[in-house]
């Protein structure tokens, strides 16, 4: 079922949570609300729950006004970051409970609530835990068991908060792997909280970033990361150098190093900030054809997927560079070397002025 | 290895005077009160026991525990529920309401029920014209219990409650249970522990009350005395074997109390 979110207005006391916000999640979607502590995220989960109130604004659920419903009515299913597990209750209970809260003449036979958690528990691969209770279990089999709990229900849409936020990272990696697939499976409209943008570029099939209870930008992982709609977005997307330059006869000026770089408009002469993410650079021994910085060695960390290498200009300024394994084999350079970094698949756009 | 780096010597001092204390201040006064009691040999104390003021006396002390223990129950269930799950103006006021009991003189709670329901109180006219007797009389008594008691369960439960926070309730109401269902089925038995414990300290005062109801009494025989009250006055009149019996059963409901506490306290800890 769709979800649409209409010009929703929220604060708390003085404190803006939310500022016209709208947005549509269409049936079967995966939807990640990412951003920073405070950018109104979790507000707006909740409100789309009805676990809080708006002053302004309603919410739909496949074309119908879920504003007038309560939070018991909706038929959401939601996980909550710690878990919220009924902690008087085993394993099996806390998954029965929305099955058996339904009023008498709506709730199913208990063989039948016996079959679904079952066949729930059967999902979350956690059959041999039924008879334990939540205070027995692992982070990442409360989280498993607290989704097996808003799924017995079957809800119309999920609601994930922070579902990953209190896990270790190796579960958290695990746990977000098995949410994809799951999801894949089941189609269920699902839309989660997350402030990890790697988590947000992994498992959704579309990311909104919010940002002091604003949606900045709306997209796909690869439209939010490669075609950012602002600074807030690159920059809480990834890590990303900011170079203070100069923009003159099409090129961009770096002291007095010209760079040309593909959409740089050739207008009158003025300051400009560049913005490029740490893999966007390249390292050589010399000082090639003049259109390189050169730099210092400060830092190598070449432990990961990339090598992560730190370099200080001449002015001070430091700017953090990723190049591959291969290519650092090739360079094997050390702490104290003096290298030549320039720009390779950089394009410039309006907003990095 | 544990980290210990005082010397052997003052370790000794330290524990020493630990125990002595103890054993000056809880344990003697204790082994003080039954020696006493039963200084006259058994059959008086049992004898004691069984006069007809002193079973009156704690029939008294049982139907005002039994009538003030439930009421403070309710009200303290539903005082912390409202403090710990909702925000709200004047918050702080009923929470200083709520410890104002504990934070006057026993006397002065008596004395306000005296003041209020007495012949030259604000209500006194009004009853006396209808014939209710409020003090001197068990109402009088009871009232006072209750006054002086209404804290102890809602202190036990607002920090419980506090710290379970709403997420709980608010994992069932979106599962569909209606606020009433929450409540029974998800608030009621996280507090459950803490619900026993509240009854347990409550009951333990509400029969050990003295200075309120004392006022409030008026120390009539077989009719408006409790236990404490009658110890007292078997005391005065230098009835001190007797006196002590009646003590003992007081220090008895300590006891009991102590070993009922302990116990609830060692369930709450297995279960968190």
């Amino acid at each position: 079922m769709s979800i649409e979110v209409r010009s929703i207005h929220k604060s708390f006391g003085s404190f803006k949570a939310l500022e016209d916000v709208s947005l549509h999640v269409e049936t079967g979607e995966l939807v990640a609300l990412l951003g920073p502590s405070g950018s109104g995220k979790t507000t707006l989960l909740r409100i789309v729950a009805g676990l809080e109130k708006v002053e302004e604004g309603q919410v739909f659920f496949g074309g119908e006004d879920a504003s007038i419903q309560k939070v018991s009515e909706r038929g959401v299913g939601f996980v909550f970051q710690h878990y919220a597990l009924f902690r008087h209750m085993t394993v099996f209970d806390n998954i029965a409970f929305g099955l058996n809260a339904k009023p008498k003449n709506l709730r199913p036979p208990q063989a039948e609530i016996r079959a679904r958690v079952s066949e729930l528990l059967k999902l979350i691969q956690l059959e041999w835990v039924a008879d334990r209770f939540p205070g027995q279990l692992s982070g990442g089999q409360r989280q498993r068991v607290a989704l097996a709990r808003a799924l017995a229900v079957r809800p119309k849409v999920l609601l994930l908060d922070e579902p990953f936020g209190s896990l270790d990272a190796q579960v958290r990696k695990e746990l977000r792997h098995w949410l994809r697939r799951f999801h894949d499976e089941f189609r269920i409209t699902t839309l989660f909280v997350t402030h990890d943008q790697e988590e947000a570029l992994e498992v959704a099939d579309r990311i909104v970033v919010m940002n002091k209870g604003r949606i900045e930008q709306v997209g796909t992982p690869d439209e939010v990361y490669h075609d950012p709609a602002n600074v807030f977005v690159l920059n809480f997307l990834g890590n990303v150098n900011l170079f203070h330059c100069r923009l003159d006869d099409g090129k961009v000026y770096f002291g007095n190093i010209g760079v040309e770089i593909p959409g740089v408009a050739s207008d009158n002469a003025r300051s400009a900030n560049l913005y490029v993410r740490p893999h966007q650079f390249q390292i050589t021994r010399d000082a090639g054809t003049g259109t390189s910085i050169k730099a210092a060695v400060a830092y190598v960390n070449p432990a990961g997927s990339v090598v992560k290498i730190d370099l200080k200009r001449e002015t001070g300024e430091m700017i953090h560079v990723e190049i591959s394994q291969a290519e650092f084999a090739a360079l094997k350079i050390v702490r104290g070397d003096i290298v030549y970094v320039s720009l390779r698949d950089v394009t410039y756009s309006e907003y990095q002025i | 290895m544990s980290v210990r780096t005082e010397p052997r010597s003052i370790r000794i001092l330290i524990i020493t005077v630990a125990v002595a204390f103890f054993a000056l201040f809880l344990v003697l006064p204790l082994v003080c009160v039954f020696q006493n009691a039963f200084s006259k040999g058994l059959t008086f104390y049992v004898k004691t026991l069984q006069h007809p003021d002193a079973l009156a006396a704690m029939r008294m002390t049982v139907i005002t525990a039994l009538v003030a223990v439930p009421l403070n129950l309710v009200f303290g269930v539903a005082a912390s529920w409202l403090i710990a799950k909702f925000d709200f103006k004047g918050k702080d006021i009923l929470l200083s309401l709520i410890d104002l009991p504990l934070s006057v003189s026993p006397v002065i709670s008596g004395l306000v029920f005296i003041l209020l329901f007495g012949a030259q109180g604000l209500l006194g006219e009004w009853l006396g014209d209808r014939n209710i007797q409020i003090v001197f009389a068990p109402p009088g008594i009871i009232l006072a219990t209750i006054f002086v008691t209404f804290p102890m369960v809602a202190r036990e439960l607002i920090p419980v409650m506090k710290a379970q926070g709403n997420e709980e309730e608010e994992a069932a109401l979106t599962l569909g249970a209606s606020g009433w269902r929450t409540f029974w089925l998800v608030t009621i038995p996280n507090i459950r522990w803490g619900i026993l414990y509240g009854i347990i300290l409550c009951n333990a005062r509400a029969m050990g009350e003295f200075g309120a109801v004392s006022v409030v009494s008026g120390h009539i025989r077989g009719l408006t005395n409790t236990l404490p009250l009658h110890v007292e006055i078997l005391y005065n009149e230098y009835q001190f074997a007797a006196a002590f019996a009646a003590a003992s059963v007081l220090a008895l409901l300590a006891i009991v109390t102590l070993v009922a506490k302990t116990a609830v306290e060692g369930m709450m800890r297995r279960e968190h």
